[in-house]
């Protein structure tokens, strides 16, 4: 079933700059999506547009199938939000802010619950404290705690790791992974693509307002998988020889070098045959490499073809 | 109607409130009773009566109007400009909340510490002069009515300013001159005829005068009057904050 519907949305800023240009992305009940993108791509927009922050000036959004502006009321009982920036009353009590946002949900008093998200995000003992008394990564965990506490189905998690120590960082997988577990959809956005990795079900890709890519991350992991060989020669070539022609090679600009792709996983990478076949065809090599795709790769190089895209 | 969210915002606000109960309660009683040594015994000993009524217990009303006008106004606009400053207001925006209730929980109380402090007032000024409330119930409905509106137009003014300046602009340049022109301390028909025409275009003046006549049955402007003023501008100022919430200004980029 989908969760979250987002079609055709745009958002432009009163000042004209339009920071969203068209984005459609459905979102399954259950699953992990991780945003990634550059600074300013329009992560927070999009997300502020789904959770009601601020209005989208064109397209639609549902939310468990309510539309997020007329039927605001059923949609936004249902998501969690926790900002990328920490917005805190600083002089009350953790307990009290926590309390308050369940409130505000219209969810009955429940300590038991409350008691419960505090002590998973270890800020039980910190419980009767001032906010302004936390340190940041408590801060974090106070917003984490104050979305958990109305026990949304939908969780937007917008940079819930910046600033987090390594520790802290595995932690917060860990309580996303349990949440996930209660069948809680989970969207969150990143700078590291370490973190998609680590928890993600599928991977976006999102720069200057528009979603580049949306794919399972075995999937994306799979194309990770592909390594090339390459085979730099003494002598140019005009092309690949017929001899070669099974193994799909391409020949670089300077006619010096054969480009082979294969899966490093795969039983037989065929490098083997590759080299024999390149040798009994009379070709000098000068040097042999090996090289693999990285998620970043695929991330610099599908921005980089936007921005080419969007030059011409 | 999500009642549970307009209980808990006005808690929240409540709390705040709670927190700094002594000062909001001695402060109140210091000035109302410095009130009395400076109005009571100077101008006290020169005018004894107005129009038949002590001018001690003659200033009670007006004192207590001042105090709970300005202090409903700065209750109500602090109340939604603090989220605004600290960035809270997100929670609002994304809760499943209406306009109304949204208003309800700030407004709710905000008029309460104002009440609040008008009783801690009456409470005071009732140990200096003797005292005969003729209308309770109208003098009840009155102050109700008074916390709940000044209350309301501090709430636009939160949501209007962008800085502190802005936020303290409004009280201390039209709110206090305007009560104390008002005719807190002083009957219309004192003035010179000139500026007793000018003063009925002042709006608090219907307040207080209502509320006066709550207190010693008379009035400088009839009752029905004052009643009709203040519910006008109790229905303007909610019509603005519905106006706000719908088009999202200044809160909703
Ligand atoms: N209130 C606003 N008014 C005008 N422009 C805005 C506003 N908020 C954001 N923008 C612009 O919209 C663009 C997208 O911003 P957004 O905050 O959505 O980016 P982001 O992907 O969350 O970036 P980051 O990773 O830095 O958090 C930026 O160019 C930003 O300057
Ligand atoms: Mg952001």
């Amino acid at each position: 079933m989908t969760m979250v519907e987002i079609s055709g949305v745009k958002k432009r800023y009163e000042g004209g700059f339009e920071a969203l240009r068209g984005v459609d992305l459905m979102i399954k009940e259950g699953e992990i999506l991780a945003l990634l993108g550059p600074n300013g791509a329009g992560k927070t927009t999009l997300i502020s547009a789904v959770c009601g922050i601020t209005l989208p000036t064109e397209g639609t959004i549902r939310v468990g199938g309510h539309d997020v502006v007329t039927d605001y009321r059923a949609a936004r009982d249902l998501i969690g939000l926790v900002p990328q920036e920490i917005n805190l009353e600083p002089f009350e009590k953790v307990i009290n802010t926590v309390r308050f946002t369940r409130g505000l949900f219209g969810k009955a008093r429940n300590d038991a619950l409350i008691e419960d998200v505090l002590r998973k995000l270890s800020l039980w003992d910190k419980r009767d404290s001032a906010v302004k008394e936390l340190s940041g990564g408590m801060k974090r965990r106070v917003l984490i705690a104050k979305a958990l506490a109305h026990e949304p189905r939908v969780l937007f998690l917008d940079e819930p790791t910046a600033g987090v120590d390594v520790e802290l960082r595995r932690d917060m997988w860990e309580v996303v992974a349990e949440l996930k577990r209660q069948g809680v959809t989970i969207i969150l956005t990143t700078h590291y693509i370490e973190e998609a990795e680590a928890i993600a079900d599928r991977v976006g890709v999102i720069n200057r307002g528009q979603i580049l890519l949306v794919e399972e991350k075995d999937a994306l992991m799979a194309r990770l998988g592909q390594k090339e060989l390459r085979i730099d020669l003494s002598d140019p070539l005009d092309a690949v020889p017929p001899s070669l022609e099974e193994f799909d090679l391409t020949l670089t600009e300077d006619r010096q070098r054969l480009v082979y792709t294969y899966h490093s996983g795969a039983e037989r990478t065929g490098i083997g045959r590759l080299m024999a076949a390149v040798a009994s065809a009379g070709l000098k090599v000068r040097d042999v490499s090996t090289a693999q795709n990285s998620l970043e790769d695929i991330f610099v190089g599908l921005v980089a073809e936007q921005e080419e895209e969007d030059a011409a | 109607m999500n009642w549970r969210a307009v209980a808990a915002i006005y808690r929240f606000e409540m709390t705040r409130f709670f927190r700094t109960l002594f000062q909001s309660f001695i402060s109140p009683v210091i000035s109302t009773s410095l009130y009395f040594v400076v109005f009571g015994a100077a101008i006290g000993s020169r005018i004894d009566t107005v129009e038949g009524v002590d001018y001690g217990a003659f200033i009670v009303p007006g004192l207590i109007m001042l105090s709970v006008m300005t202090q409903s106004l700065s209750n109500g606009a602090f109340g939604i400009y603090f989220p605004k400053f600290v960035g809270t207001i997100y929670e609002l925006l994304s809760a499943p909340v209406n306009f109304l209730e949204i208003v309800m929980g700030y407004v709710g109380a905000a008029a309460t510490k104002a009440l609040f402090i008008g009783v801690v007032i009456l409470g005071t000024a009732s140990l200096f002069v003797d005292l005969t409330i003729q209308h309770p119930l109208a003098m009840l409905l009155f102050l109700v009515l008074t916390c709940l509106s000044f209350a309301l137009f501090g709430f636009i003014i939160g949501i209007w300013a962008k800085n502190f300046e802005q936020l303290q602009l409004v009280p201390l340049l039209v709110v206090t001159p305007l009560v104390f022109l008002g005719g807190s301390f002083y009957s219309v028909s004192m003035l010179p005829p000139v500026w007793q025409t000018i003063t009925m275009f002042n709006p608090v003046l219907y307040l207080i005068s209502g509320f006066r006549w709550a207190f010693f049955g008379m009035a400088d402007v009839p009752v029905g009057v004052s009643l009709l003023a203040i519910a006008g501008f109790f229905c303007l100022c909610l019509g603005i904050i519905w106006w706000i919430f719908r088009t999202g200004w200044r809160i909703r980029s």
